[in-house]
Parts: C-alpha cells; structure tokens; sequence
C-alpha cells in the first residue's frame, strides 16, 4: 500500500490500515522535510506562542517503526504508472503497488493579479508559519488579503503579538462561503473591536514593492502600505498527479462515496478529493477541514482493504479567533430557514432548515466551547435526517439531547 | 493520605451529562452517567487541554468539544484518534447530595 501525503488524513490511513488487521507493506510518503504534524495550529497557536513553536506533530519514528510503516519525508512523487502499478519519484526509483491512496491536500489559491514583491507570502506549512510569525512584531503593518478562516485567523494572532492589521476582502462581507451573516457580524465585530482594520467590498489591482514595504494598489486608486501582505484566499486541491495518470478531475480528484477514484486500485481521500456527500442527495463536495481528512483518511484504508463502506459523516469544522470559537456542522447553504437558540453568555445556535423542514446544518459562535456540546448534538440529528420542531429548537430549555431521543 | 473533596451538589449535573470543577489550580470534570453513577477525571484532554466539560457526554462516553477525541470517562481510558493518553480517574462518593471527588496527594 502506498499513500501519497503525510497530513493528517495520510497518516490516519497508514495508522488504519494496521488497525485493520493488513500485514503487508505501508510507504507512507510526505513532501515536507517535518515529521507528519497538525495543520490547524499554524495560523493559531504557533502564531501566537511565547516560545518558537515546535511543530505538533501526528506520528512519531517510534510509532511508525512499531507499526513496520515505512515514512520517506522530503520525497516528490513524479508519476503513478497505472498499468505497471507503480509509483515514481523525483529520484527515478519507483516502488510497486497493490493500492494507493492520493491524500495530497490542498494549497493556497495563488491571488490572480501581477505581484511584484517579496513582502508576499501564503500560509501552508510549518516553515511559512515561522516565516510569517518572524513578521508578526509590535508595530508592524500587516495587510491579509482575504476575509475567509485563514486571514481572520491570522489578523487575531497578528493583532495578539501587537501589529497593526488591515484585512482586504473583495466580497461584501468576511466568511461568505459556509458562515451565515449573522454569525459573520459578531466575528467581524470583534476583529473591529481588537483594532483590526477590516475592509470588504474592495477591488484589488497591484502589489508591487518599495523599497521594504509593499505597496498594495486598489482598483479606485488608492494605495496601501504594509510591512507583509499575507495572502489567504482559499485552497486549491493538488490534483496534479492524479490528473497525469488520467484520473478524472473536477474540483479535486473525483471518487465515489467509497472515495475511490475511476481506477479501482487508487482512492484519493481528504482536502484533495471531491466526494458524494449522501445526506444531501449525493451532492459533490470537496471539504477543506480537519476532521474529515482523519475520517477520510480512515475510511480510505478501511476501503483499500475491500470492506466497501460509503461516506455517511456530516461536514463539521471550527474556528478559533480571540476567545471566539465558531463551530458549524452540515452544510448551510442547504437550508432556507434559519432558527435560533441563544446559549447565554453571548453564545448561540442557528439551525438552518431546508424548505421541507429537515435539519441540514448548524452553526454557532460563542466564547470558547460554549456552542462545541450542541453542535455535536445537532450535527447527530442532521446525520438522522431528523425533522426537528422549530419551537423546540428555538427553546433553550428544552434539551437538544431530548430531540435525538424522539 | 488522601482528602474527599466536595465538588458539587448531586443535583447540580443532569444524567448523562457533566461539569467542570476546579480546585487549587487544578481542573477536573465529574459526570453523571444515564444510570445515575458519579465519577470524575482530569477536566483537560490529553490531546491538547481543551476543557472536557464542555463536551458531550453519551453513556459512558465523554467526547473532547474540539476534536473528537473520546474517553471511557468511568476507565479514563482513550478510544483512539486523536487522543492515545488515557485521562487519569478519581474516586467519587455522593454522602447527603454532595459529590465528593478523593485527590490523591
């Protein structure tokens, strides 16, 4: 068995195919020169720590070496040779295969205009986490481009080691994909309230660079100036290799609910991948989270050993900002109605319901965990396709856990 | 020798559920199991310190509120990834309707 990535999705399928009883051979194979490690922290924690961040890694040499997985690090695949079942990398060597699994991830979306800087950077990996956090000084001028997960995440860490931050959106709002408006405004409240200068509803024309700085130009003429300009602007899938062996692409390496792809011996699995979410119908989505790259990652394996068991969970992610925490479960923009229920403490829920009345997302915002417990509930009533009372959800005091017991 | 504690009062956690409690600059979580058992853990996840108490608790389950990771809260013991430490256990009695939690010295 081969997997190509050695993210967290990458790692949980060579750690799961062991937990599933398979004694053959596992090369998990990672482009990075790091032990595999948590992604989510580089724009959080390891912005913001006192001490130079170690990368918190997934696996260590003694786990792998306890389980016979085999780790190559720093190592580039060039090819996967379909008929032959081979893998091919940089080197020219190349290692035979029964199965492979692509978690190859995604990569920041490359800001589509002519940039002339060297004060540009995008975050993906630990060593541009360390790079940027090296620019996150008292007084220093930081633009991000982008109003989405990674550049508010960033402006609340950049903000906490005391620069001074002005975050560029093209859209009219912050968090416009997958965060109702609602939930949107309390963020980009408290980003206004911590001094970040938030601007949406702009034009972007030009970076160029002057001298130590960059000179950010928007499309009405007005021109900016920022010590570092830190793109985040979404993700692409790395679908690179799986489209030279012929693979069928869409927006990410295209496999059924079983995340294999249109060769049976190849799954693909992760933010690479885009994949039939059957609680909506089959519809196609590729998620750029967390918790499905382990459960991906898993369900992967499980399936490169024959057992055949579709994708069921429901999309989840979060986000830290401040002491913010945001929690969204299912995907909410399946829902037409929006219900909620206030938490306390500043903390609260909104249901979004289809046009039929089913249950198909949830999303919360509130100081810390306080939204995290209800979330989950809700996330298990959405897994049951559950119809919920809108009275009842809107009701504090009627537990939620009562309605997974009706 | 070891203190019995008073936590909290029995009323003060629902069945199946569970609350925070700190105590000298320690945190704890004690939970009431849907057969109405008490018992009490460490309160931050060994994965990365989230405070336990404000995750779900399903039988004799508590389930991290940021990550997943889940423990056999009346063993400690971890369910798999991403948690592999096991959170440590402590006695608990209930006398006159308070819970009372035995911290080892």
């Amino acid at each position: 068995m081969v997997i190509i990535g050695a993210g967290e999705c990458g790692v949980r399928a060579a750690f799961a195919l062991r937990e599933n009883g398979y004694g053959g051979s596992i090369t998990l194979v990672g482009a990075e020169k790091h032990l595999p490690y948590e992604r989510p922290p580089l724009s959080k924690d390891a912005m913001i720590s006192e001490e130079h961040p170690a990368p918190r890694t997934i696996a260590s040499e003694h786990q792998f070496l306890e389980r016979n997985i085999s780790f190559l690090a720093d190592t580039a695949v060039t090819g996967i040779d379909r008929k032959a079942k081979k893998v091919i990398f940089a080197n020219g060597n190349s290692l035979a295969y029964d199965k492979v699994l692509l978690a190859t991830g995604a990569i920041p979306r490359i800001l589509p205009l002519a940039v002339e800087s060297k004060h540009c950077t995008y975050l993906r990996s630990y060593d541009d986490a360390l790079a940027i956090r090296a620019r996150f000084q008292p007084g220093a001028n930081i633009a991000i481009i982008g109003g989405g997960f990674i550049g508010l995440e960033l402006a609340a860490s950049a903000r906490k080691r005391g620069a001074s931050v002005t975050v560029l959106e093209t859209q009219a709002r912050v968090l416009m994909r997958g965060v109702p408006e609602e939930i949107a405004k309390i963020i980009a409240a408290r980003h206004a309230q911590e001094g970040v200068h938030l601007r949406c509803g702009i034009e972007l024309s030009g970076i160029s660079d002057n001298d130590a700085r960059a000179t950010i130009t928007l499309a009405d003429g007005e021109s900016l100036e920022a010590d570092l300009v830190v793109i985040g602007i979404g993700a692409t899938p790395v679908t690179a290799l799986a489209e030279a062996a012929g693979l069928e692409i869409g927006n990410g390496i295209i496999v059924n609910e079983h995340l294999q792809t249109d060769d049976p011996a190849i799954f693909a699995a992760g933010d690479c991948c885009a994949f039939p979410l059957s609680i909506y119908g089959g519809r196609r989505v590729r998620l750029e989270a967390w918790r499905n790259a382990q459960e991906q990652g898993t369900l992967a394996a499980r399936n490169m050993l024959g057992l055949a068991e579709p994708h069921l969970s429901v999309p989840w992610f979060w986000s830290d900002q401040y002491d913010l925490g945001l929690q969204v479960s299912g995907l909410a923009d399946e829902g037409s109605t929006i219900i909620r229920r206030d938490l306390g403490d500043d903390a609260f829920i909104l249901f979004h319901l289809a046009s039929d009345g089913r249950l198909v997302a949830a999303s919360g915002i509130g100081p810390g965990n306080a939204v995290a417990r209800d979330i989950r509930l809700a996330e298990m009533l959405i897994a049951r396709r559950a119809y919920p009372d809108p009275a009842h959800l809107a009701a504090s005091d009627i537990k939620l856990k009562s309605l997974l017991a009706a | 020798m070891s203190d019995w504690i008073e936590a909290c009062t029995a009323d003060d956690i629902d069945e199946e559920d569970v609350m925070r409690f700190d105590h000298e600059g320690r945190t704890f979580a004690i939970y009431r199991s849907p057969d109405d058992e008490f018992f009490a853990t460490d309160g931050l996840c060994t994965h990365e310190h989230i405070h336990l108490a404000d995750g779900l608790v399903m039988d004799d389950i508590i389930e991290c509120p940021k990550h997943n990771g889940r423990f056999n809260y009346k063993t400690g013991q971890a369910k798999g990834a991403p948690v592999c430490v096991n959170l440590r256990t402590y006695p608990v009695k209930v006398e006159a309707g308070k819970v009372l939690i035995q911290l080892s010295q």
